[in-house]
């Protein structure tokens, strides 16, 4: 019994490890992605919580706490209470197979690319739930139509990974990672890493494919009425699901945790930092896009997603497979 | 022509070019000020929080001719007066509900002895609805504190009134 207790409060504590910082780097994101914002519009942003503001997430994470939760009377309670929690758990469970170093994953599984894949699936049920429990017609409108985005999204990032796994042989990430010491995919597999860039980006319902929350014309899509904490585990959700993209880009295309040269001063850095320095740069180019592109037309999306990115994915996996077969490149075990 | 989009769509030039200038953009100077830390110059005209001035010697300016209470359109000033020991008119009561006052300024410019003026200051929020409906006292201590400002904008205005 003590034993089984032992081992139980080892890997809590090793999830913790995991999950604090994953928390605490997303309020951290949050502070970047309004600064970065603001500094391209030639404003200051939050600067005064804080060194440079930087607690101002926390700020506000403490506001939404204090606040009242409004359920809607015609709301169906459970689901709507429901959906936050399953945004919030999906956007986090994710992160358990995502390696910052060799040997330091927190579940080195066999199939961690499809458990990512399967899991990010599941996360338009939190804002289907959301937008339906809600019986109200904005928040309705907003979950339709995000669960369209994102099906069909969905399928242009999958045939895009296909594309990386044609090259590793493997669906463990460490393995995907590990096949990249030569050379980095985002360098053969380039036109991949763009449509996968802008895929994440519709994925994660951000601008500009940010339809499901239109202000402009749908108040806030399927979080017009939430409020109070369960508005911000949906917040917490959205930008670790975009934390999560922009780390499985790295780690599909840029190396995960390798240093770009195996030399002297590069090699010092530890591993996680790395990974940590191509998520933040990811990230900062999905925050540069947010404040540069108009946000596009709900027919335009579908055509760029259905028209476009799924056959252009399609016929690069075809070329992949040729050119690998034809100069016997296939990895083999 | 026809190639030369395509071609400009598939290398995402415009998107391109659209974020070089945003991060050519983002490190020149900024446009806004750090507000709490760094103000906006104000005008001399400008219509802020109310005050009730003194002459140099102490004696409130108002002679409670009610004038104010009259012009103020939305009805914000409440005055009460009374006859002193040497026969002078003066003020027992002059409230003004903040939360009632638009702001016009007719108040300031039907007074003729610029008692009642609007100063420079605009950063009166308060906590709770009561510290908003300001009495004589408040009024006057207000005066007080903002004078050396009040009689600088008084004069610098002056020639345009």
């Amino acid at each position: 019994m003590i034993e089984y207790l032992n081992i139980l409060f080892a890997e809590v504590y090793k999830i913790l490890f995991l999950l604090i910082p994953v928390l605490v780097s997303v309020a951290m994101i949050v502070w970047l992605d309004r600064r970065v914002w603001a500094f391209v519009q030639k404003r200051r942003g939050p600067n005064v919580v804080g060194p440079f503001g930087l607690f101002q997430s926390l700020a506000d994470a403490l506001k939404y706490i204090f606040k009242e939760i409004i359920i809607p009377a015609s709301a169906n309670k459970i689901i709507f209470i429901l959906a936050p929690i399953i945004t919030m758990t999906l956007a986090l469970i994710s992160w358990a197979v995502i390696p910052f170093g060799e040997d330091f994953v927190l579940a080195d599984i066999n199939v961690g690319i499809l458990y990512l894949f399967a899991v990010s699936s599941l996360g338009v049920y939190g804002i289907i739930m959301g937008g339906w429990a809600s019986n109200s017609k904005y928040p309705f409108l907003g979950a339709i139509r995000s669960a369209a985005q994102m099906v069909s999204y969905e399928v242009s990032i999958g045939v895009i990974i296909i594309n990386v796994l044609l090259c590793v042989g493997s669906l463990n990430l460490t393995d995907i990672v590990l096949a990249q010491e030569k050379l980095w995919f985002v360098i053969p597999l380039f036109p991949m890493f763009v449509i996968f860039f802008i895929s994440a980006l519709a994925e994660t319902n951000r601008p500009p494919f940010d339809l499901p929350e239109a202000e402009a014309e749908l108040v806030a899509g399927y979080q017009t009425e939430y409020s109070g904490m369960m508005y911000a585990m949906f917040w917490l959700g959205e930008y670790a699901n975009i934390l999560l993209m922009c780390s499985l880009g790295s780690i599909l295309f840029l190396g995960g945790w390798l240093s770009p040269i195996d030399l002297y001063p590069f090699s010092l850095v530890p591993s996680p930092l790395w990974l940590i320095f191509k998520i933040l740069l990811l990230f900062i180019l999905f925050s540069l896009v947010k404040a540069i592109v108009p946000r596009y037309r709900y027919d335009q999306l579908m055509k760029l997603g259905w028209k476009i990115f799924l056959p252009l994915s399609l016929i690069w996996v075809v070329l992949t497979a040729s050119y690998l077969f034809y100069f016997n490149l296939l990895p083999t075990n | 022509m026809k190639i030369s989009r395509i071609l400009k769509t598939i290398l995402l030039i415009d998107f391109l070019s659209g974020l070089f200038i945003a991060i050519k953009e983002s490190f020149k100077t900024k446009k806004t000020l750090n507000y709490p830390f760094e103000k906006g110059k104000i005008s001399p005209r400008f219509r802020g929080e109310h005050a009730l001035r003194r002459y140099p010697n102490g004696e409130e300016r108002c002679i409670a001719c009610k004038l104010c209470e009259a012009v103020c359109p939305a009805q914000a000033i409440t005055i009460d007066s009374y006859e002193r020991e040497d026969g002078s008119r003066k003020t027992s009561r002059y409230d003004i509900d903040m939360l009632k006052c638009i702001y016009c300024g007719l108040c300031e410019e039907s007074c003729p002895v610029d008692a009642i003026v609007q100063g420079p200051n605009f950063e009166f929020a308060t906590e709770t609805r009561e510290e908003l409906y300001y009495n004589k006292q408040k009024l006057l201590d207000n005066g007080d504190r903002w004078e050396s400002l009040l009689a600088a904008n008084i004069k610098a205005d002056g020639p345009y009134r």
